[in-house]
């Protein structure tokens, strides 16, 4: 029976179970019915030691291909510090669970509420909780907080500008929940003002989900949208890229009543998709129908700056069935790890890293004009992803990258590709890729 | 012991309900407050809201409990305690001096089907 | 553990930096974006070098409790040993660079792995199949639901609007199932613990999209009817929904699947040795019976002939999409990392171990703590708080009292049939001598309960922050550094 994870010699278990007063192990299952009782073998490989387990993802490991990422959509290619892994490494955070026992969670508690200062101060929002899973389920999370905050409305609408994970997402939640969707179309790359309006003058629509940064990568202008969206007492809601706002006008500032979105861009490795870690944060008038964990400073008995989960009789183990969503954890280690980020970034390196992908994306931009591959799809202002034209088939393009280890222009509509660029790509990269495909071309 | 307060009227689910000729006022009663402890936060209707009699109006909220409020009579919103916003403790303090919301009713007969002070003491004593 | 009162914020100071980033110009820069579109203000993040934040962190750390400072008996959170190993596999270059929308054939070493641990939890569990998708345990609960009525509506079935859940439950199966546009039927216990099948029969009917059990339940007890319960719920055309955040016990022993569950989620950071994260990430894999599979949700992964994996993004049979790419895929890294160090043969030893350690701290403990079923457990039992009762001593007195003596406390006023619950779950990972050490302080505990009742009642002494005003905290609630005086 020895295993490196089951302490138990031979004669701990007969003195167990001597104290328990039963005669074997398959005795303590006594009480469930024999036929359910599973005999026959598991469908598993033998138990394997560390050095096997490390030799066997290393082969799985040389099945995946490592590509250069020129791509974004939803996930970000960004330097992450060296500091960070070290920090979520230690086990007081990692081996920790939820901190029910505030005496001996502060640590949890604590950058918990520092996460919380920091996203609020880039979304220019008053609250938010302890994170959401992912930006798409942090977007349903908002429909839902638009329908409990306003009375006798029906219907969210979803700019056709946002990633198509996020709508999918938010319409799968919508469906089960019995929520309306509408859509607003782009026009010119841009979410349409003319459409929304029409749609909001309606009067039944509860909220309004429009991306601070669409799926074209263009930076959107939301002049007059939240005064027409509260005219109809609805909520203005923005989807946001945290990174981009250390640059980018607030959501806050366009007069958004709730801002959600997907913090991977703040450092978080892209790991084939997760873990990444939500966002959704909000006006104070809100806060009530915030769902998730939030923490809050307090003192202790003795006067001590103590930090605590609170306001839980939104929760659901309090309030079960009426609790504002069922979400009961959040990414905390991920929160953590895009407050690390954000402590060494501070104000100056995250608009360095802007600074850096911003110029990078115009240059590749410009550069590959230049190819006679592509031609502009859109004249709008971006920020380190861009959409493009392409004028042969875009597979044929992403295919060629490949060849020489890059990943980029992903189709995102037919014919329209994505380009993505952070501050780790250099001019001598960029180069070597336009490099190719004139040679391509040619 | 939980007090009550002559000539209210009271509901099962720990309302009071003061009559002033058409308007019902209505609070939680002193037992509610007592099981509920230390009270953060009250969930208020808006002016005008029509509400129908049983219906949620609101809740309760102490650190680790909430309790849903519902209306014991049909009516119409006219006045919300703003004073709760802040300071929700007052219904610690006094669940008879403060109340939630003055309600205009529909139809005042629907308060014979609510308990007077000793019929609620009666069911509090089973609870 | 020591207290140290900084917010990284306290450490800011203008002009420092903790970063290094290339040095690099390009011709283009921000400055040339429109006026109305940038921001105004730099964002008020701390100014601090690497050093502070590293010893900053460090100092947090401190403050905290894991599986890895001392013995965790949380009930219903499985807080086993986390496997270093997990960690390492899960860091490795060739899985954390790759990006979610990369073409199938530059990423079948991760599909694959999807696949393998797919296999290896249908084995285990008795499902046909499994997506990995969801996030979490109350992510997985809903995908679930949402599964059971998408399989009801392609029937055309579509009055099935109901589900039954029983007063124990967790209290996320009701808030999933409200989430999930469905309305709460509730099932009573009986004195005994269980679900009341004579309660249970006079519900079911046509409007009955199905039922949700944890079993063993929140008591840590086998609902030892439920194939009875199966095959009325069946009858009446509804499913059974398996909660999987207390299968730890039958892991090696029992497969929900046997027991007739058609939908269940696993909790991959209890069950599977992920680690817990102070909240997260953890992944709530949703497996099913065969008749259910075209209803999982997308992305799913399809093998063809030739072995080769592929990612399927629309499928109209599908529920939808629940998360932005395919789950978080580190946390599966780690779990199937565990399930290949277990392997068949050690996986037979996890569930009857865990429950060894549980009945044997409720038989040392229970002419001390009130045991109001008198039963064997599964992984997990409740104690209604101390046998004498006279001293005022309550539950949470007893939880903080623990925290003094090293021990994180169990769950505590949960689940809700009892006033005073304490709920002990130790898991496989603990050895006798461990769990003994805590039978003997909570012995302890008991004696000073009645000797020094104050001790516990103003506990806990020696933690770095002692009891917290939660009640201001939540009048007046603080939320964010800004709002600090």
């Amino acid at each position: 029976m020895a295993f490196a994870y089951f302490p138990h010699t031979e004669d701990d278990v007969r003195q167990m179970l001597d104290r328990i007063g039963v005669g074997s192990l398959e005795d303590l299952y006594s009480d469930v019915p024999g036929d359910v009782i599973y005999r026959e073998e598991y469908d598993l490989q033998d138990a394997m030691s560390e050095h096997e387990v490390r030799q066997y993802f290393e082969e799985l490991a040389e099945q995946n291909t490592s590509l250069f990422c020129l791509c974004g959509l939803g996930a970000y290619d960004h330097y992450s510090p060296a500091v960070i892994p070290h920090i979520i490494s230690r086990s007081e955070f990692l081996t920790a669970y939820t901190p029910y026992q505030p005496e001996v969670s502060q640590g949890t508690l604590r950058y918990i509420f520092e996460y919380q200062s920091m996203i609020t101060e880039l979304t220019g929002m008053d609250c938010t909780n302890a994170s959401m899973y992912d930006g798409a389920t942090a977007a349903a999370e908002a429909m839902m907080m638009a329908m409990a905050s306003t009375k006798k409305k029906t219907r969210v609408l979803l700019s056709e500008g946002l990633l198509p994970q996020v709508v999918n997402v938010v319409k799968t939640y919508a469906k089960f929940n019995g929520v309306e969707l509408g859509f607003i179309p782009c026009v010119d790359g841009a979410t349409s003002y003319g459409a929304m309006l029409t749609e909001v003058a309606k009067g039944d629509v509860a909220g309004v989900l429009v991306p601070g940064i669409n799926k074209y990568g263009i930076i959107e202008d939301f002049t007059g949208f939240a005064d027409a969206v509260h005219a109809q007492k609805g909520l203005f809601m923005v989807y946001s890229d945290p990174s981009s706002l250390a640059v980018i006008k607030t959501p806050g500032d366009w007069g958004a009543d709730v801002v959600c979105g997907d913090s991977q861009s703040l450092g978080i490795p892209l790991c084939y998709g997760g873990p990444y870690v939500g966002f959704l944060a909000c006006k104070k008038d809100h806060v009530r129908k915030l769902p998730g964990r939030i923490v809050g400073a307090t003192k202790d008995v003795d006067g001590k700056r103590a930090y605590v989960l609170t306001l839980q009789a939104r929760e659901q183990h309090i309030r079960r069935e009426k609790a504002t969503s069922n979400i009961c954890s959040n990414q905390s280690l991920m929160a953590l790890y895009v407050t690390v980020y954000m402590s060494l970034m501070g104000p100056s390196g995250l608009r360095q890293v802007n600074e850096l992908s911003y110029g990078g994306a115009h240059y590749l931009h410009d550069r590959l004009l230049e190819t006679g591959l592509f031609e502009k799809a859109f004249d709008k202002p971006f920020l380190k992803e861009f959409t493009l034209k392409a004028l042969v088939p875009a597979q044929q393009i992403q295919d060629a990258l490949q060849m020489i280890g890059v990943f980029g222009a992903v189709e995102v509509e037919e014919g329209l590709v994505n380009f993505c660029v952070t501050e780790k790509v250099s001019k001598e990269n960029i180069d070597a890729v336009v490099g190719y495909l004139n040679e391509m071309k040619s | 012991m939980a007090k009550t307060v002559e000539g209210l009227y009271y509901s099962e689910s720990h309302e009071w309900v003061k009559v002033e000729g058409d308007v019902a006022i209505i609070g939680i009663t002193d037992f509610a407050q007592h099981a509920m402890g230390d009270l953060s936060y009250v969930d208020m209707p808006e002016v005008d809201d029509e509400l129908e009699a049983g219906e949620e109006f609101g809740a309760v909220e102490s650190v680790k409990a909430a309790s849903d409020l519902f209306c014991p009579v049909s009516g119409t919103v006219v006045e919300i305690n703003e004073a709760l916003e802040d300071a929700p403790e007052l219904l610690n303090e006094d669940a008879f001096a403060n109340w939630i919301m003055k309600v205009k009713m529909n139809d005042p007969s629907e308060l014979e089907g609510l308990m007077d002070a000793a019929a609620y003491e009666a069911m509090c004593a089973n609870e | 553990m020591k207290y140290y009162d900084k917010l990284i914020f306290d450490l800011s100071k203008a002009g420092r930096q903790g970063y290094s980033l290339p040095s690099r110009t390009w011709d283009a820069t921000l400055a040339d974006l429109p006026a109305g579109l940038t921001r105004s203000e730099a964002p008020a993040l701390p100014q601090v070098s690497e050093l502070d934040v590293v010893r900053h962190y460090t100092n947090l750390s401190q403050m905290n409790f894991g599986v890895d400072s001392g013995f965790y008996p949380l009930g219903s959170c499985t807080m086993k040993y986390n496997p270093k190993i997990n960690e390492e596999i899960a860091a490795m270059p060739a899985f954390a660079g790759i990006h979610p929308l990369q073409p199938s054939e530059t990423v079948q070493g991760v599909l694959r792995v999807y696949k393998e641990l797919a296999h290896a939890l249908s084995s285990i569990t008795g499902m046909a199949e499994f997506t990995l998708n969801p996030f979490a345990g109350a992510h997985g609960e809903l995908t679930g639901l949402m599964i059971i009525r998408q399989y009801h509506l392609s029937r055309g079935d579509v009055k099935r609007t109901r589900v039954i859940v029983p007063d124990s439950a967790h209290g996320t199966n009701p808030a999933s199932a409200a989430v999930c546009g469905l309305e709460i039927v509730q099932v009573k216990s009986k004195e005994n613990g269980l679900v009341d099948v004579e309660d249970l029969k006079p519900l079911l009917d046509d409007t009955i999209a199905g039922i949700m059990m944890t079993n063993p339940n929140t008591l840590g007890l086998f609902e030892k009817d439920i194939k009875e319960i199966a095959a009325l719920v069946h009858e009446c055309g509804g499913l059974l929904y398996y909660d999987g955040a207390n299968m730890n016990p039958l892991i090696g022993m029992v497969r929900p699947g046997d027991m007739g569950f058609d939908v269940l989620h696993l909790n991959l950071h209890k069950s599977f040795s992920t680690p817990h994260g102070g909240g997260g990430p953890g992944a709530g894999p949703v497996g099913v019976a065969a008749h259910l599979v075209p209803y999982l949700p997308v992305p799913k992964v399809v093998e063809d002939e030739d072995g080769l994996l592929s990612v399927v993004d629309a499928d109209g049979q599908a529920c939808g999409q629940i998360s932005g790419f395919m789950g978080n895929f580190g946390v599966l890294l780690r779990a199937y990392t565990y399930i290949l160090m277990l392997g068949k043969q050690n996986v037979r030893m996890v569930g009857p171990l865990a429950v060894l350690g549980a009945n044997y701290i409720k038989e040392s403990l229970k002419d001390c703590y009130k045991l109001p079923i008198e039963s064997v457990c599964k992984h997990e039992f409740v104690f209604d708080g101390l046998l004498d009762q006279s001293t005022g001593v309550t539950t949470l007195d007893i939880a903080k009292r623990l925290l003094d003596y090293g021990f994180h406390a169990p769950t505590i006023y949960f689940p809700l049939l009892f006033h005073q619950a304490i709920m002990i779950e130790p898991t496989e990972t603990e050895s006798k001598e461990t769990l003994d050490g805590f039978i003997e302080i909570m012995r302890h505990i008991a004696a000073e309960a009645i000797a020094d009742p104050e001790s516990l009642k103003t506990a806990p002494h020696t933690t770095p922050v002692r009891r917290l005003d939660e009640t201001t905290a939540a009048r007046q609630p603080v939320l964010r550094f800004c709002d600090m005086q």
